[in-house]
């Protein structure tokens, strides 16, 4: 996120919703159980849908590729990713579309593997109907989806390492010889933890202090 | 370990426990009390003259117990800081001065006795929580005999009794009559694997920390002879297996099978009596020795700091982070990382390639020397805002000022507002924009879910953090559910509006589910809480009006709990189907009439 999308956010924002439809097939964990082309192909009777499409891997970067030239190309200003959770993906999504110029909060994602392929596995036909549902939802959010941006705030510099064992040790030093300052807080009297009371630790048998 | 205490940048607070926690990555603002160590831990030299003196014996934590050490004292040589500190609950001589021979060996005046606890206040950018592990007490497990038969240690205790550092000074002796053992047993997954006591999970280290102490045995004492009852050896990592076999190869035998019962027999042996499952016969062994190997158990201040950076844990009570696979290092909450064994039982090489790993990602977002906030805040429409103050009151940031004596409307602090929507949700005048999650667009999504054959969905709003996430975990875990359930997103529960549920109902919904983190969990410090009042009073609402009640359900799901989730989803699904579609439409006319009459009243 840099001074570049501040320059292009506020494009396309006040013009009509032209909104882009991605199902994403996630190689077979959603196309086994719902039929990504058809969801595809009925989203795109739904209103200013401009193009929607089932894609084999969104993420990949050849799927990302053809999502940003969509985007290019038939002037979208919206996006639905219809694949897998945005707790995994929604930050590879905001970027890639992003890169094409638009506002990262222009996108909203259908959750069709999580919350679909995944736990309807024997009900294809009723997943691809949810997939369907969830993907009209998406697309009435998206709809209605503003520009946002962000800000920026000072940062302190110092990290806090809580426990003194041999992990917040390492923590510790690592941080510190990259030149961060460290508080390191250990609740006993001394540092160590569990690693100082081994004699010899494996796999090479020396010793642990 | 001394390079992290001289270390220019590392500032090193022992005895020490974080108390608060406020603020937001990159500007965490933190409070420390440290303990009072009684003695000054810079000008103390550990020159040992004050423990000469010092008449109080008490058994020595460090060698878990087996040796002894004076109420003023050093935890073990090496220790980080050297200083020495006293025990004041142990000691003699501070309040009134009975004792005090300490202050009088010190040459170096250190020892100060109204030494008090300190507050520490600081803010830091980022926060790696390393706060490690329990060892388990085997004690519930009585048919082991640990503490009724003294020639039965733990892995732990053992260790110090091998350590050339320990109290027999690296011998191994027996405790009861300190003689060598010549035959030692051990016994694997004390404490782990196990449905019916201690955890289910799989400790991690105890298969190889035994399989180094036969090693270390083999190498002392290559005569003695050394069984292990082990359920299967577990030596998974790089050099593991070789190490494995070479015990084998040195002699340890390994015989497959727990042992169900361990008797005391004469001249303290330890009989023991197990299935060895690979010849399905019972056999006896009698031992000089036996070793538990103990698994591991969540730090116990876990839960405390959990709840004080709004983190959350697996079933197994560790720390769970942000995406097992993808994010293995992030906590939910941005800027606060995991290392070691805090986040799951792990070995020493684990622990340090984590703690490396959150540092990276630690560095990652600090090395910019600012931050960029996510824009999901709250915003004022100034013009509605009637100065009532619920805002303010409702927002667990304080990120809300409101004057309501000079009249003057809510204003949002961007940099402390962390997106929960909660006072959106509390604001009866509409005057609190919660971007990206604006009334229109949730109630966008609840039109659309039930624009057609509204009677069979499940309306199930879920917050991003514990029941989304608990949802795609259910998902992870290929929980199947019934597939009329459609969820809407908030970043938190207390975003879910009342009117987001009378549009619901009103748009024809047979259940409803407003669900959010366990209270106590939730992302938003307690914003929850809110979310628990506003539902019980709508349930008092629907009452009133004639609406089954039962039809709104409040669920706290975790993001760990995908069995719950998946529970709570077919427990909704025969709610739903109570739900006639007679009932429906009278709630649909209830809640129009009702409609008609406010807008009545409004003009």
């Amino acid at each position: 996120m840099d001074a570049r999308m501040n320059e292009k956010m506020v494009i396309n924002v006040e013009e009509e919703v032209r909104i882009g439809v991605y199902v994403c097939q996630c190689g077979l964990n959603i196309a086994q159980t719902v039929n990504c082309e058809k969801v595809a192909e009925e989203a795109s009777e739904i209103g200013d849908v401009i193009v929607s499409k089932s894609i084999g891997y969104a993420c990949s970067e050849p799927g990302q590729k053809e999502i940003r030239e969509d985007i290019l190309e038939n002037g979208l200003n919206r996006i639905v990713m219809a694949s897998c959770s945005p707790r995994l993906h929604e930050p590879t999504f905001r970027q890639m579309i992003q890169d094409a110029g638009l506002n990262p909060y222009l996108l909203e994602m259908a959750n069709l593997r999580e919350q679909c392929s995944w736990v309807h596995m024997k009900e294809p036909e009723a997943a691809t109907q949810k997939a369907l549902d969830l993907v009209e939802m998406a697309v009435s959010r998206v709809r209605l989806l503003e520009s946002l941006s962000e800000e920026t705030l000072p940062l302190i510099k110092r990290s806090l390492v809580i426990g003194g064992g041999v992990a917040g040790i390492q923590a510790a030093l690592d941080l510190a010889d990259n030149g961060y300052d460290v508080v390191m807080v250990e609740k006993h009297p001394s540092i160590g933890g569990t690693m100082a009371q081994l004699d010899k630790t494996f796999p090479t048998m020396d010793c642990s202090i | 370990m001394t390079d992290a205490g001289r270390h220019p940048r590392i500032t090193l607070h022992t005895m020490s426990e974080i108390v608060g926690v406020k603020g937001y990555v990159g500007n965490f603002d933190v409070k420390i009390v440290k303990k009072a160590r009684y003695v000054d831990e810079k000008e103390c030299t550990a020159c040992g003259d004050c423990v000469k003196v010092c008449p109080v014996v008490r058994p020595d934590e460090f060698n878990m117990g087996l040796s002894s050490r004076k109420a003023i004292f050093s935890p073990f040589p090496q220790a980080v800081p050297s200083a020495y500190l006293i025990n004041i609950n142990e000691c003699l001589g501070h309040n009134p001065s009975v004792c005090a021979k300490c202050v009088d060996a010190c040459d170096k005046k250190c020892i100060n006795f109204h030494m008090s606890d300190e507050e520490i206040s600081l803010n830091v950018g980022t926060i790696i929580v390393a706060t490690g592990h329990e060892p388990y007490n085997p004690k519930e497990l009585d048919e082991y005999g640990y503490t009724r038969f003294e020639n039965v240690l733990t892995s732990l205790e053992f260790e110090r009794l091998v350590n050339a550092g320990g109290p027999s000074n690296g011998e191994l002796v027996r405790p009861s009559d300190r003689k060598h053992p010549e035959s030692i047993g051990f016994i694997q997954c004390v404490g782990s694997r196990s449905a019916r006591k201690g955890s289910e999970y799989c400790s991690n280290i105890c298969c190889m920390n035994t399989i180094k102490s036969t090693l270390i045995l083999k190498e002392h004492y290559p005569d003695m002879e050394i069984k292990v009852f082990y359920m299967d050896i577990r030596a998974f990592g790089k050099g593991f297996e070789d190490l494995y076999k070479r015990s084998r190869r040195l002699g340890v035998q390994y015989l497959r099978g727990l042992p169900g019962t361990v008797e005391e027999t004469e001249g303290g042996k330890i009989r023991v009596a197990v299935e060895n499952t690979a010849t399905g016969k019972i056999e006896f062994y009698e031992l000089d020795m036996l070793v538990l190997a103990i698994g591991i158990k969540p730090s116990k201040g876990t839960r405390r700091l959990q709840e004080m950076l709004g983190l959350q844990l697996t079933p197994d009570g560790f720390y769970l982070e942000a995406h097992p696979k993808l994010q293995p290092v992030d906590a939910a909450t941005r800027g606060i990382f995991y290392a070691g064994t805090a986040e799951g039982p792990k070995d020493i090489k684990e622990s340090v390639t984590q703690a490396s790993a959150a540092v990276a990602r630690a560095i990652r977002l600090m090395h910019r020397g600012e931050i960029k906030t996510e824009p999901i805040t709250a915003e004022i429409i100034d013009e509605k805002c009637k100065f009532c103050g619920k805002c303010a009151e409702v927002c667990p940031y304080n990120a809300i000022k409101v004057d309501t004596k000079k009249k003057t409307p809510a204003a949002v602090n961007t940099a402390a507002c962390a997106g929960c929507g909660t006072c959106a949700a509390e604001c009866k005048f509409d005057a609190i924009i919660m971007n990206h999650y604006t009334d229109d667009q949730i109630n966008n999504q609840t039109d659309t879910m039930l624009r057609n054959k509204s009677e069979e969905r499940i309306l199930v709003f879920a917050c991003n953090w514990c029941s989304y996430a608990g949802a795609d975990y259910a998902g992870v875990s290929r929980l199947q559910y019934p597939s009329n359930v459609r969820l809407i997103r908030t970043m938190c529960s207390g975003r879910v509006d009342e009117k987001f549920i009378w549009h619901a109902f009103l748009k024809g919904a047979p259940v409803v589910l407003v669900s959010g983190c366990h209270i106590g969990d939730c992302h938003y410090i307690d914003a929850n809480r809110w979310t628990e009042k506003r539902i019980e009073k709508v349930h008092k609402k629907m009452e009133k009006m004639g609406i089954r009640p039962e039809r709104l359900q409040l669920e706290w799901i975790s993001a760990a709990e995908g069995i719950r989730f998946a529970g709570v989803m077919k427990k909704m699904e025969g709610l739903r189907k109570s739900v006639s579609e007679h009932e429906i439409t009278e709630t649909v006319e209830i809640l129009k009439k009702k409609m008609k009459k406010k807008k009545k009243q409004r003009s």
